[in-house]
């Protein structure tokens, strides 16, 4: 693990993992002495009928980091998340949060720990039928018998902050699968937990909407700068997601890395053959890596209109664009600042000959342009109209991707 | 009785043996439960029908979310009855009827959470409730007049016993049905047992315990007049002493009102049920 040792000079750890093992079966012991002397899973359930689901798997996730457990169904990634905060709990191995280890805690201990510090998110959305949106969402809070006032306050925080505001009296079932994983996510930010855990969280959904909730969650993230450790089985969705990917094979973590890491630098022949199918998969143009347009500045605005819109947002510059949407050109902070230090119009520090890009763009002709311009990237349709924005980030696994294929 | 093999002596021992030690237990048994029926019957009986059967009316109209077609059902229902100069007798059935009801839901429910709750509880209810579902329910009025002689209460003991099962066995599968993100999500936002039961699971088994309810009061309906031979008043008297004098008319009206009584109890649980939020 010799990255992750590099970079630990410069990052909290907020989640160990440390040597977990979990066996499945009436009689761990026996499996578990087995593991140690280095008996494949088939020979051990052989020989003792215990499955072995985890073998000393070992990781650590930074803080802020959205680290994403990826591999094949049965290769134990779920396990591993459910291990995290003991749902299933480990045969042998440490779990520490925050440098406290969760498997030598009490049961009260645990349970602190699961209301406080930990939101869990799940592929079935797991809501509860019987209760609306706004209760659904407080659920966390009542079990913490935070008094009503309190919790609904909260909850309509959550139930705002995932765009769900006006459903708080619908129930779950009157709810798009989309719609239903938003309140999921917003019962786990309730809380405010510091660290979210994603069993498969978009898997379930139609993969127009598995984008859209995707790009939302880098948003949220950017705002609120959770730890993330998000569990799936598509490939794309963990280079898009993940700051780091872990891929697991068989129970144990076959390579730990950055998406460049993986595709570049495939550690092993099972991930060599695992991002192989990345560079037979489509060539990626601008609307695939691009996210949605927002916001957009008004071309006649205020320089104090520029600037509250990037601080709500979080940006450092936004695009102006007309009413019909027709792109005008960007606006950075600085410019925003002497626009209205020196009280002239936005127009004059607006800059016009920031590159734009087509809708159809293919990614390599991106990667000079992103490389050459210090701000976000324009995506307009053949009118001229803003259909979305690049950034880097979101051009990342594109990015990975055709460095192999070069 | 065999000479060879001693059974239905064993069978008296045990009897008798209950009945010595046990003697205060049953009478305060007894006691209870003549209260809570003359309780209900008393209560019911100070008001006069027609006000009653409009208050029902209403309730039964409340209770299933504003359906109509139910509040007309019961209020023409009971008016019938009360015409058919049943009412009387159709006051003590319900009053038993709901005794024993709430008396095997009281035992049933807390079992069937158990069950649902302990692998051992449930190996060790199975057989008896596979028992107790194919056992005539004849047989359970021989026990009941022994302990508590005759009388209402012998009566509602023998439903109460031929009634439980299903309690038991709706409750503990409503809540093995939960589904298991639903206990994920319960665990994994730190919820204690406690707080798991009353807030996850009771509430998504309700659909199945409410129909193991309605199972109950049919059942508890069906025994009226089994329970009448071992002196149990009400309806099932009335059909009892039809079937003894060989009286139609008598006989016929008697069940023609529990069946009434029936139809009305059925719709109002199952409505219940199914107009659950949510759905």
């Amino acid at each position: 693990m010799e990255e992750t040792q590099e970079e630990e000079t410069h990052n909290n750890i907020k989640v160990s993992v440390r040597n977990l093992t979990k066996i499945f079966g009436k009689r761990p012991e026996e499996a578990l002495r087995l593991v140690e002397q280095g008996k494949k899973k088939q020979e051990i359930f052989e020989e003792t009928q215990q499955n072995v689901a985890l073998r000393s798997v070992s990781f650590d996730v930074y803080e802020g980091e959205l680290f994403v457990l990826m591999g094949l169904s049965g290769c134990g990634k779920s396990t591993l998340l459910r291990c995290i905060n003991r749902l299933i709990e480990p045969t042998s191995g440490a779990v520490e949060i925050d440098g406290v280890n969760l498997v030598a805690m009490s049961e009260d201990e645990l349970r602190q720990v699961r209301r406080t510090k930990i939101g869990m998110i799940f592929q079935g959305f797991a809501l509860l039928p019987h209760r609306t949106i706004l209760e659904n969402v407080g659920f966390g809070l009542e079990i913490q018998n935070m008094p009503l006032a309190e919790r609904e306050k909260k909850a309509q925080d959550a139930i705002d902050l995932v765009g769900l505001s006006g459903y708080e009296e619908s129930y779950p079932s009157g709810l798009s699968g989309g719609m239903q994983q938003r309140v999921g996510l917003a019962r786990a930010l309730a809380s405010d937990a510091d660290i979210l855990l994603m069993d498969e969280a978009f898997s379930a959904l139609d993969p127009m909407i598995r984008r859209d909730m995707q790009d939302e969650l880098i948003e949220l993230q950017a705002r609120l700068n959770k730890t993330i450790i998000f569990v799936s089985h598509d490939l794309d969705e963990a280079l898009k997601l993940g700051d780091r990917i872990a891929l697991m094979k068989d129970g144990i973590i076959a390579q730990v890395g950055t998406a460049e890491d993986l595709l570049q630098n495939p550690r092993c022949d099972y991930v060599e053959r695992f991002v192989e199918d990345v560079n037979l998969s489509r060539v990626l143009v601008s609307k695939d890596v691009m996210k949605r347009p927002e916001p957009l500045l008004p071309p006649d605005s205020g320089p104090r209109n520029a600037l509250r819109l990037m601080e709500e947002y979080g940006i450092s510059s936004i695009f102006v664009a007309g009413k019909d949407r027709k792109f005008r050109g960007l606006v950075t902070v600085d410019g925003a600042v002497e626009a209205k230090k020196r009280e002239i119009p936005l127009r004059d520090v607006m800059i016009t000959d920031t590159p734009t890009v087509l809708l159809d763009t293919p990614a390599q002709e991106l990667m000079p342009i992103m490389a050459e311009t210090a701000y976000p990237v324009a995506v307009l349709d053949i009118e001229g109209r803003i259909k979305g924005i690049i950034v880097r980030g979101s051009l990342l696994a594109g990015l990975a991707r055709l460095e192999i294929e070069v | 009785m065999s000479d060879i093999l001693p059974v239905g002596e064993a069978a008296e021992a045990v009897v008798a043996w209950i009945n010595e030690t046990f003697g205060w237990l049953l009478d305060w048994i007894t006691m209870v439960m003549d209260m809570l029926v003359s309780g209900f019957q008393d209560g019911m009986a100070a008001i006069p029908p027609l006000i009653l059967i409009v208050i029902f009316a209403v309730l039964a109209w409340v209770l299933t979310r504003k359906n109509l077609k139910i509040g007309l059902l019961t209020l023409f229902g009971l008016l019938f009855i009360y015409l058919l100069d049943l009412w009387s007798e159709t006051l003590l059935t319900l009053a038993l009827v709901l005794t024993s009801t709430f008396v095997t839901l009281a035992i049933g429910i807390p079992l069937g959470i158990l069950a649902s709750r302990y692998v051992s509880v449930n190996a060790a209810l199975r057989p008896i409730l596979d028992l107790m579902q194919t056992m005539p329910s004849f047989v359970y009025l021989i026990p009941a007049v022994i302990f508590f002689g005759l009388g209402n209460v012998p009566g509602m003991i023998a439903t109460i016993i031929f009634a439980m099962p299903p309690a038991i066995r709706l409750t503990n599968l409503g809540i093995r049905q939960v589904p298991v993100e639903l206990i994920e999500v319960s665990e994994a936002f730190g919820a204690t047992e406690w707080q798991k039961l009353i807030k996850v699971q009771l509430p998504v088994a309700l659909p199945t315990i409410m129909a193991g309810v309605n199972q109950c009061i049919m059942l508890a309906l069906s025994m009226t007049v089994i329970a009448a031979m071992i002196g149990a008043a009400g309806l099932g008297l009335n059909v009892l002493m039809g079937i003894q004098r060989v009286d139609i008319g008598g006989g016929f009206e008697a069940g023609l009102c529990i069946v009434i009584i029936a139809i009305i109890l059925d719709r109002i649980t199952q409505n219940v049920i199914q107009s659950g939020p949510g759905k």
